[in-house]
């Protein structure tokens, strides 16, 4: 990487870009090694992106590379901020949206409806159905609870744990309470989940998670084959 | 056929391809960049010592294909899934005259699919008619996120696409391959959602829609539509080499399909020659799902169940002639007819209980 990382400016930039997060994978990009490069020049700031295939869905390489540019932006005393997403089959278009700060719609014209906040969410729910299911299965491993006992659990109740810490962080994402007396089992909306309805949600959760943790590799390997050296710049996966 | 231990395999690998990816044959960047992509699916999942050199994986030709699946390869029967990919390449992708030629040199070992797009419209639908007639079509290869003009991919269930299955339905085309990519506009809407299965999976009973790497990335919402459509089947082309590169993923994968889906409704593919079938089969014929962790629920694959997918299950959907000392007993034959009312899957009961979807 030709990261200038010495400087106070240098760490700024990396720690914005660590709050970007893959919406798909739910990792940060920083994490994925999706930042090639980042550069500091007196108060400007140069990101290069890159991902896994020139075939990832452009709406999720757009939203990744808005989302660096806002947060890169919102750095006290910043100068210019340039954000590129390389080698992807709508580079160009992108990254004439990205300079010219035209928006989602604006970027993409006739293809784009409307925003990408309902594409976010579908995913930051995935995400939360995953944690969920995390931590009700290191609960269920751990302790003398069953399947049939899990509608009666709270977040109070639910032992401090790095997966505890995950499913509280994703439920703040899509705007359900953390309360400690809140149900740990809940549906999108905050309601919990009915005794009889538990064992097919936890499996569901489960297969949603095997679905994430599968692509997260998947997508990780990918990208090491395309870009040779850049397994030096991915942290290896928190969530297994 | 593949014996090992005293058992006997019919093999049928359900996606096959012979392409060309030449630079002669791009006509633009897109072409590079889509060989380039498969390139390094085979490189990211292969083994080191089955790794094709860049040029041949461009373009390996029919006399390769031959070898790579019937002589080295163990297969019985192996069905042709082109990808034309017309906005890309010069005179496609999928090499249909090439691969046509071989199919009529190999009939009882080779069944060519074509492809179509619904959005040619009324020429398009009476082009699938000759097509149909030409090729003795039993089965469609559908890649949903293919550009066409300004458009850059499709739903099943726009209107044009239901005009061209119900044609399917008329013709006998009765199995209709879906390879879901991302499929674009619009970009408000995530680009792998597989929710347009659901409907015309409902809508065409008749037909069977045999979904190729079983929906992945979005293999929650692909089991969830399995488990209520008795006519969706879960095509295992890239999820094999998992075996390979993530075993215990590869397992957890598998363990999910077979709770949801079914072991009657799986089908083995290689996606050759983005990978070869020989080692993906001897690798699953000695796969056995570990029974530790959190992987001991799912239980023991067993050897039936492998026959089913790796041949019985395809052979059905294309009334393959299979010999009588390769199938499995009757009993088992018995559950997979109960299992093909939809019925029996023990993931049915427990998904009446939650509707709508849970996600």
């Amino acid at each position: 990487m030709t990261a200038t990382v010495t400087s106070e400016l240098g760490v700024r930039v990396w720690e914005a870009l660590g709050t970007v997060m893959d919406p798909e994978l739910d990792e940060p990009i920083t994490d994925l090694g999706f930042v090639s490069s980042h550069d500091v020049r007196g108060d400007d700031v140069e990101v290069h992106l890159r991902l896994p295939t020139s075939f990832c869905a452009p709406n999720f390489g757009y939203l990744m590379a808005s989302d660096a540019q806002d947060a890169l932006r919102a750095i006290r005393g910043v100068g210019r901020v340039r954000v590129y997403l390389d080698d992807h089959h709508d580079s160009e278009l992108i990254n004439r949206g990205l300079a010219t700060s035209a928006g989602y719609v604006g970027t993409f014209g006739h293809e784009a409806e409307d925003s990408l906040d309902e594409l976010r969410l579908t995913f930051q729910r995935k995400a939360h159905l995953a944690a969920m299911e995390r931590a009700c299965s290191k609960l269920l491993a751990e302790s003398d609870l069953e399947v049939g006992d899990l509608h009666t659990v709270t977040l109070a109740e639910l032992p401090e744990s790095r997966e505890k810490a995950a499913l509280v962080r994703r439920r703040r994402d899509i705007g359900l309470p953390i309360w400690p007396a809140c149900a740990v089992l809940v549906d999108d909306a905050g309601q919990p989940v009915p005794e009889d309805a538990v064992p097919i949600k936890l499996r569901f959760a489960k297969t949603v998670r095997i679905g994430i943790d599968g692509n997260a590799h998947f997508c990780r390997g990918l990208l090491r084959t395309r870009y040779p050296g850049s397994a030096a710049d991915q942290a290896p996966r928190a969530d297994g | 056929m593949y014996e090992k231990d005293g058992e006997k395999y019919f093999i049928v690998d359900s996606h096959v391809a012979l392409w060309d990816g030449r630079e002669q044959n791009h006509r633009n960047i897109h072409g590079k960049q889509f060989i380039d992509c498969f390139y390094d699916y085979h490189m990211n999942l292969s083994p080191d010592e089955v790794k094709w050199g860049y040029d041949e994986y461009c373009y390996y030709g029919g006399e390769r294909l031959l070898k790579d699946l019937f002589e080295d390869g163990y297969v019985d029967h192996a069905i042709f899934q082109p990808a034309l990919l017309s906005e890309f390449y010069v005179n496609g992708f999928g090499q249909t005259e090439e691969a046509w030629e071989l199919v009529q040199k190999n009939p009882d070992r080779l069944t060519y699919n074509h492809a179509y797009d619904p959005r040619n419209g009324e020429e398009g639908l009476a082009q699938l008619r000759r097509d149909a007639e030409r090729f003795g079509l039993q089965g469609v290869k559908l890649y949903t996120a293919e550009w066409h003009g300004d458009s850059r991919g499709y739903k099943l269930d726009d209107p044009w696409s239901y005009r061209y299955l119900e044609a399917c339905r008329e013709l006998g085309i009765k199995n209709i391959h879906v390879h879901k990519g991302p499929t674009i506009r619009p970009l408000d809407r995530d680009a792998f959602d597989v929710a347009d299965i659901d409907k015309v999976a409902t809508d065409f009973l008749e037909l069977n829609f045999i979904v190729e790497h079983c929906g992945l990335p979005r293999l929650e919402d692909f089991c969830w539509i399995a488990t209520q459509e008795s006519n969706v089947y879960a095509g295992l082309a890239v999820v094999m080499p998992f075996i390979h590169t993530r075993p215990r993923y590869f397992a957890q994968v598998l363990g999910e399909l077979l709770y949801w889906v079914g072991e009657d409704k799986i089908t083995f593919a290689s996606d050759y020659a983005i990978w070869t079938p020989k080692w993906l089969i001897e690798r699953f014929v000695d796969f056995q799902i570990p029974a530790d962790g959190d992987l001991a629920e799912y239980g023991q694959i067993t050897v039936d169940q492998k026959k089913k997918i790796l041949g019985l299950n395809a052979a059905r959907l294309y009334g393959l002639d299979v010999p009588a000392d390769l199938q499995v007993a009757a009993d088992s034959a018995a559950v997979s007819n109960t299992a093909m009312e939809g019925t029996s899957t023990e993931s049915d009961v427990a998904a009446a209980q939650l509707q709508p979807t849970p996600s």
